[in-house]
């Protein structure tokens, strides 16, 4: 993910890479990271205003960061993010959703950026691995969610063609919200039934607040049962992965 | 924890922070408060521990190349960076002399404030809401244009040019600027 010569990466040691490092916990929070980043970075050039479209990639840009740094604990960045297969991965399904309309990325960046927030808030309390990491990043992401819940309120309480796809968009990725809260291994530390309950009680606040309701469907379907954090996903991330690892694939060892 | 300096290892850190930030050539590292330690790790070979803004800043890596020529320029023979995250920068750590430089360069600086995180700004009007509460809300410490110094001034987009800024509009001059976000 780094464009520069191959003799100056040997001095630049972003993370020594941990023995002590729960590989799976930090492939689970890398692969979200990276996989929402690329799905927003396909909003360049298609954003409906430019303050928007410059906000889109900024998130994006941390959320690359941040996997940047994960990633690199378990391994090398860049054969992890280019030549995993799809099974490999164990990023949410939520985060590999297409964009949509805008109203679908802002529902899921709502859903996204609420657990992330909450998420971090818990690593960076804890004195794990993960906690200098998050520490940096909660602070990032308490943008990401102001971003997304203010988005929120202007499409739910907007228009009524504003308020009704806002709406349908929080119903189609409900489903997809349920595998946030299924613990992962090595974040030993994390209260998950208390962050479930936390996001649930941000959600349907803001959702209020939003003139919108609280969609009623299941969380989560049998057939979805492991789902993303098992290497199981849906449909439109093959599609992405082809896009997203293309180039390397197809030109191994480029710099530029 | 005490740790002492040699002399050498001093004229190796002025060196280093006084690399300019790649993307605000107008601050040094040292101002920018991102420079968290020199030390020598033997006769010509020295470690810089760096610091990021925000976790992806893209200037990392020209920073390093930077301070990599610098002191290798001074006898160096071996320079290691590293990058530390913890504990996490914060933009209270740009100097005082940071800050003035910032404002001159039409950046207002972040302010020096304990709360970090975004400012809650009330929305315009939405169909069932009226809007900002009256009266307007007074900012105890209100974002200063930086080019006239009016405290009168809003948000356009809480993300700008780079991670680290936002976008702001002047309501006296009507000049947009940037703002260093708190963090």
């Amino acid at each position: 993910m780094t464009a520069q010569p191959a003799d100056t990466r040997t001095s630049l040691t972003t993370v020594s890479r941990e023995t002590d490092v729960p590989a799976a916990a930090a492939l689970a929070l890398g692969d979200d990271a990276l996989v929402l980043s690329h799905r927003l970075g396909e909003w360049i050039g298609h954003a409906p205003v430019l303050e928007e479209e410059v906000a889109l990639t900024n998130i994006a840009l941390d959320l690359l960061g941040q996997a940047r740094v994960l990633l690199s604990m378990v391994g090398d960045e860049d054969e992890l993010a280019y030549l995993r297969e799809e099974r490999a991965f164990t990023n949410l399904q939520l985060v590999e959703q297409p964009n949509g309309d805008f109203a679908h990325t802002i529902a899921r960046q709502l859903y996204f950026s609420v657990y992330q927030h909450l998420l971090y808030g818990q690593l960076a309390a804890g004195d794990g691995p993960f906690a200098p990491l998050a520490a940096k990043a909660v602070k990032e992401t308490a943008y990401h969610r102001d971003h997304a819940e203010q988005w929120t309120l202007r499409l739910g309480d907007g228009t009524q063609a504003s308020h009704e796809r806002m709406q349908r968009a929080c119903e189609a990725l409900w489903r997809f919200t349920g595998e946030m809260f299924q613990p992962v291994a090595g974040l030993d530390s994390v209260d998950w039934t208390g962050l479930e309950a936390a996001w649930l009680e941000s959600l349907e606040d803001v959702l209020r607040r939003a003139t919108l309701t609280l969609p009623e469907g299941p969380r989560s379907a049998p057939w979805a049962a492991g789902a993303g954090r098992q290497g199981v996903h849906t449909e439109p991330f093959g599609r992405m992965l082809a896009e997203m690892q293309h180039l390397h694939r197809s030109h191994p060892g480029a710099t530029w | 924890m005490v740790t002492t300096t040699t002399p050498l290892e001093e004229e190796l850190r002025r060196l280093a922070g006084s690399v300019p930030d790649p993307e605000l050539p107008v601050l040094t590292l040292e101002e920018l408060g991102v420079l968290r330690s020199v030390r020598l790790r033997g006769e010509d070979a020295v470690e810089v521990e760096l610091t990021p803004t925000y976790t992806a800043c893209p200037a990392l890596e020209a920073m390093s190349l930077d301070i990599e020529r610098v002191l290798r320029d001074h006898g160096m023979r071996e320079v290691t960076v590293r990058t530390v995250l913890s504990p996490a920068w914060s933009t209270q750590d740009i100097t005082d002399e940071g800050r003035r430089k910032l404002r001159e360069f039409g950046i207002a600086p972040p302010r020096t404030r304990t709360q970090s995180g975004p400012v809650p700004v009330p929305l315009g009007p939405t169909r069932t809401l009226t809007g900002p509460q009256d009266p307007p809300r007074t900012e105890p410490d209100p974002v200063r244009c930086p080019h006239c110094g009016s405290p009168d001034t809003e948000l356009l987009s809480r993300f700008s040019s780079t991670a680290c800024k936002a976008l702001r509009r002047c309501l006296s001059c009507r000049e947009p600027f940037d703002h260093f976000k708190e963090v």
